[in-house]
């Protein structure tokens, strides 16, 4: 691997500009004659907009226009779309309701945009914002997704009667209850996957440019996706023709998820860019963003597990609620579907699945996918069951999971998925030695006697990432195709440019996939450079979500590499008049093997741009592009394992121990990997402990909109994590890699649930467990 | 945040004048409180007059038994003085558990004690030392001082300067922080004084803001212990209820860091 190529910790490049404050963000570009937007918002949860008195407004300071979305329907803006398309189970399709940019006839939550002021700058807009005068017809809300399907609840959608969006279903319903009604043990549950607010650290932004001159729009954007939203902006907002329009993404600070959609305020920036004739600017204020940005999970669910007289799984049955919000966001549909749904063996062979799936809208703002979408839910739902079902059973939580593993691959589950390699015994296994799970009861002891109560509890987890087959995919209803595009362009000099289609808003890819470079060609890390996040640079691209980046980004860099490779020896074996069979690649230079004749990688870079010296009908240059679709997922795959003590006068839960043992096939950069797994379970932590969106069932407000109420973690809410990795090469992709961006997030809350509740000998709990919620539970035990 | 004007004044004349010059003027110590609030929109003053740096209301002193902090003393100041450590470690105890470093290197003691926040923790202190808080105009007692929610005796354009109290025979802090914004949750300071007598203030758990325990100061009074704080019977009807504590929970919470508090002391 050398000291800078695969498997290599080499730090990462791209930190030295953010650790000095230098990194260039969406806010931090300027243009001449730039203006600011800002929004006026519904105050309420769901209403109609009666009238919008924009006079004493368009008389304030600065103010260069106030904008409505009547004007933008009459300009031709089209709606905003969910691209996934889904089937309820009576063969209808989803029943989508309008969204538009900014309301000009109905608000559904609160934070709808119904107006839009653009001034000289973002204080006198802001001040003219609050001058705009909506008075509404204010209707009743709901909040809740399963009040939201009584009969008799507010309608927020003419297109969907009784706020349902979907009734869909997976495997076979009637094995699946056959199976139930003939197991010796059947563990039922109801689980609560909680609400939470993706909280980037950059909030959102978008700059919009219109040259008249050219009929040509700019956006800079704080996006996970540049070509994808130039695509939907083109193709379904007709903002501008895609050769029309760029799209810029530059350095972003996170995203989760949140930032893979298209929201109204870039669409609006460049509209309204186009409208005043000035350059738009907004910036996400953190209130706008805990009201606007898409929020991610909020599943009711019912479970039911069934098992021989042997404790081996034989069905299992899911019945869950997906919470919305008010519009269908981008990828919405997908989530608690083929994202969810499909995960539902987790790593265990049931030999019958069934789950219905029913899509609701709520005044709430939209839920879409955040860091595991759908993979999460999934795997709490099956995790805390499986660990209640052991102790139903009496058996240890362990045994119970290794008696129902899948240990031949590849495997073919009840709910599509087909696992192509894994060793899950061998995380389990890695994951209790790190943990010292036999010395857990003199723990336990000791803890007792110090007043506290410790509990353990474990998490085994698998997801699908590397999204995805784009045929696949399309069959089950993707607007999109899922590869993904690499450019390497070697340079006259040698030094080279990988353009990717992947985007970074943290990952580190300008460190791992040059360290793919300088693998296969010798050439220093800083001679290479990764161009991204531009679609006037590279072609296109589907981005970066879903663990995806490795899996399919790198593989369509190393099939560029390959054809870069295949074409340098050829002008290596010239130069050096020998076969381009015998040429090597090593220490930077083309050698050909057994023997010492050698010419530098600069020197054949070189040769190929001066051509004056190339093999006979070879065009000159040395660039080569390449696309890769993915054969299938991958499936990542690991045992947690959560140690905790809860202080039963308070309820506050300490973590004393977490161990992460994770499959994640081959690793390109450990050291960043690890720094993936370690900010995923902060995120777990995050959701099992500490984060909730509440919203007021009544009124709809939003209750914690700022970080006086929500409980973002912080350091000191963190342990040391333990991690380690067992490898099972993934078989369908060139570098052996399944992806590690979301592991974290989906395995530790289980086995955070799991220790708290059997710390407390309660298993009545629901995250976020917080210090009243444990104390109440625990409680409610000891008496 | 609107457009407003900054003034520094130099002394508490100073301040009282700029004050007085412009009706929607405001005082800022800090600022913990105040800009928070304004980037917010929420608050939107014409001036603010920064009282930070005023020498006559800096400074801790100990006279023999009495303490005297001067209002724009910082928290960490508090937090770090071997003076006060001697005299009255609890609250130094108690500084340096507000906020985090950024926090406490702002936030002065006088600003948090006019703001009056019924989550903050300092009230609980100056209400169980049975301390004097000292304004431009008066001396006011800590019973007298703080009349509910972020509502306190000063009148309009007044100054807290400084505060006074008896260097108590024991005393000690406990808090429990809300999860999201680590203010008390439920905040207990216990103090003996030199003659015996025992004060418990509540911060953070009441829902008229911080108030004397009558039942934890006689048990406490009886018997110096924790043990004699678990008997106690915390009543919760008087207790604030939000999304992170019930009244039930805030009232255990009481009776718990009561306990701690003792331990501690």
């Amino acid at each position: 691997m050398g000291v800078e190529g695969i498997g290599a910790r080499v730090a990462r490049k791209e930190d030295k500009r953010f650790l000095m404050g230098q990194g260039k963000y969406t806010d931090d570009m300027s243009v001449p004659g730039m203006c600011y937007a800002a929004f006026v918002r519904s105050p309420h949860a769901h209403a109609k907009i009666r009238s919008i008195d924009i006079s004493a407004a368009a008389d304030m300071p600065g103010v260069i226009g106030v904008l409505n979305g009547k004007q933008m329907l009459d300009d031709g803006i089209g709606n905003l779309i969910c691209g996934w398309m889904i089937h309820s189970k009576d063969g209808s399709p989803m029943k989508m309701g309008a969204w538009r940019p900014i309301a000009h006839d109905t608000v559904r939550y609160v934070g709808d945009a119904v107006a839009v002021v653009v001034a000289d700058t973002m204080g006198e807009a802001r001040d003219a914002a609050e001058a705009v005068v909506v008075e509404y017809d204010v209707l009743p809300a709901v909040t809740d997704a399963v009040k939201a399907l009584e009969a008799g609840q507010p309608q927020l959608h003419p297109e969907a009667p009784g706020n349902l969006i979907y009734d869909w279903e997976i495997g076979d319903g009637a094995a699946t209850d056959a199976a139930i009604a003939a197991a010796a043990h059947v563990t039922e549950m109801k689980i609560v996957n909680n609400r939470l607010a993706p909280n980037p650290m950059e909030p959102r932004a978008a700059l919009g440019i219109y040259d008249s001159a050219e009929d040509h729009y700019t956006c800079y954007t704080t996006s996970q996706n540049p070509h994808v939203a130039r695509l939907v902006m083109s193709a379904f907002y007709n903002v501008a023709p895609e050769n029309k329009l760029r799209v810029i993404a530059p350095d972003v600070g996170g995203g989760f998820g949140s930032k893979i959609y298209i929201y109204p305020e870039e669409i609006v920036c460049l509209w309204a860019s186009k409208r005043t004739g000035v350059p738009v600017k907004w910036t996400s204020d953190r209130t706008e963003a805990f009201l606007t940005d898409a929020h991610g999970r909020d599943h009711v669910s019912t479970v039911k597990m069934a098992f021989d007289a042997d404790n081996r799984v034989t069905a299992l049955k899911v019945d869950t609620i997906a919470n919305f919000g008010a519009y269908m966001s981008l990828f919405s549909s997908a989530v608690p579907t083929y994202l969810y749904a499909t995960l539902l063996s987790g790593q265990y062979n049931f030999p019958a699945i069934h789950a219905n799936v029913r899509a609701v809208y709520t005044n709430t703002v939209a839920v879409d996918a955040y860091r595991g979408a759908g993979r999460p839910e999934a795997t709490y739902l099956l995790e805390r069951t499986m660990e209640t079902a052991a102790r139903e059973l009496g058996v240890s939580p362990a045994e119970l999971r290794r008696i129902n593993f899948i240990r031949s691959f590849p495997h073919q589950t009840p709910v599509i998925m087909n696992y192509d390699a894994g060793d899950y015994e061998a995380s389990l296994e890695a994951a209790m030695k790190a943990a010292d799970w036999a010395g857990f009861p003199a723990r336990k002891a000791e803890a007792a006697g110090r007043g506290m109560k410790r509990g353990i509890g474990m998490s085994c987890y698998i997801e699908a990432c590397g999204i995805a087959p784009s045929a696949a995919v399309g069959s089950l209803g993707a607007g999109v195709g899922l590869w993904e595009s690499a450019e390497v362009r070697v340079n006259a000099v040698g030094t080279v440019e990988v353009l990717t289609g992947s985007h970074s808003h943290g990952q580190g890819h300008e460190t791992t996939f040059a360290q793919l470079v300088a693998d296969r060609f010798g050439v220093p890390l800083d001679s290479v450079s990764i161009v991204h996040g531009d679609t006037d640079k590279v072609q296109m691209g589907m981005g970066t979500y879903g663990s995806r980046s490795g899996a399919v980004g790198m593989s369509a860099v190393v099939k560029a590499l390959d054809k870069v490779e295949t074409k340098a020896k050829k002008i290596a074996a010239h130069l050096m008049e020998a076969d381009e069979s015998d040429i090597v690649i090593e220490n930077g230079a083309l050698k050909v093997a057994g023997t010492d004749k050698s010419v530098p990688w600069f020197q054949m870079a070189l040769a190929a741009y001066t051509a004056h010296n190339l093999p006979s009908g070879m065009e000159p240059g040395l660039k080569e592009g390449a696309f890769y679709d993915p054969a299938n997922f991958t499936f990542p795959a690991g045992c947690y394992i959560a140690e905790v003590e809860v202080d039963p006068d308070t309820g506050k839960t300490k973590i004393v121990q977490f161990v992460a043992a994770d499959d994640f096939g081959n690793i390109i950069n450990p050291m960043i990997v690890e720094g993936q797994v370690h900010g995923g379970i902060a995120q777990g932590i995050g959701q099992a402990l500490l984060e909730g969106v509440h919203y007021d069932p009544e009124t709809g407000q939003l209750l914690t909109a700022s970080y006086m109420d929500y409980t973002m973690p912080r350091a000191d809410d963190l342990p040391s994590f333990q991690v380690s990795h067992q490898i099972t090469p993934c078989p369908n992709n060139p570098l052996g890699i399944k992806g590690c961006g979301e592991a974290g997030a989906i395995g530790s809350p289980p086995a955070l649930m799991n220790a708290i509740t059997d710390a407390i000998g309660n298993n009545d709990l629901t995250m976020p467990a917080t210090p009243q919620k444990v104390w109440a539970a625990a409680r409610a035990t000891a008496n | 945040m609107y457009a407003t004007n900054y003034h520094r004044a130099s002394s508490v004349a100073d301040a009282v004048k700029l004050q007085s010059s412009s009706d929607e003027a405001k005082y800022v110590s800090g600022g913990m409180t105040l800009i928070p609030t304004m980037k917010q929109r929420l608050a939107a003053p014409s001036d603010l007059v920064d009282l930070r740096h005023i020498a006559e209301m800096k400074g801790i002193s100990v006279n023999g038994s009495r303490v005297r902090i001067g209002a724009a003393t910082t928290h960490y100041e508090v937090s770090t003085s071997a003076e006060l450590k001697a005299a009255c470690p609890a609250i130094s105890h108690l500084a340096a558990h507000i906020g985090d470093p950024h926090v406490r290197h702002m936030g002065t003691i006088g600003g948090s004690i006019a703001n009056n926040d019924p989550a903050a923790d300092y009230p609980s202190a100056m209400l169980a030392l049975g301390a004097t808080i000292v304004t431009n105009a008066r001396e006011v007692a800590a019973e007298d001082f703080f009349t509910g929610l972020f509502e306190t005796a000063l009148e309009a354009g007044e100054i807290v300067v400084a505060v006074t109290f008896d260097a108590p025979a024991k005393a000690g802090y406990a808090k429990f922080p809300n999860p999201a914004s680590r203010y008390a949750m439920a905040g207990v300071f216990v103090a003996k004084a030199g003659n015996g007598s025992v004060r418990v203030a509540v911060t953070g758990a009441g829902s008229n803001g911080v108030f004397r325990h009558a039942g934890l100061e006689a048990a406490l009074a009886a018997n110096w212990s924790a043990d004699a704080a678990s008997g106690v019977d915390v009543d919760a009807s008087d207790l604030l209820s939000d999304l992170h504590g019930s009244a039930e929970y805030r009232a255990n919470l009481v009776k718990v860091m009561a306990k701690r508090a003792v331990a501690a002391a």
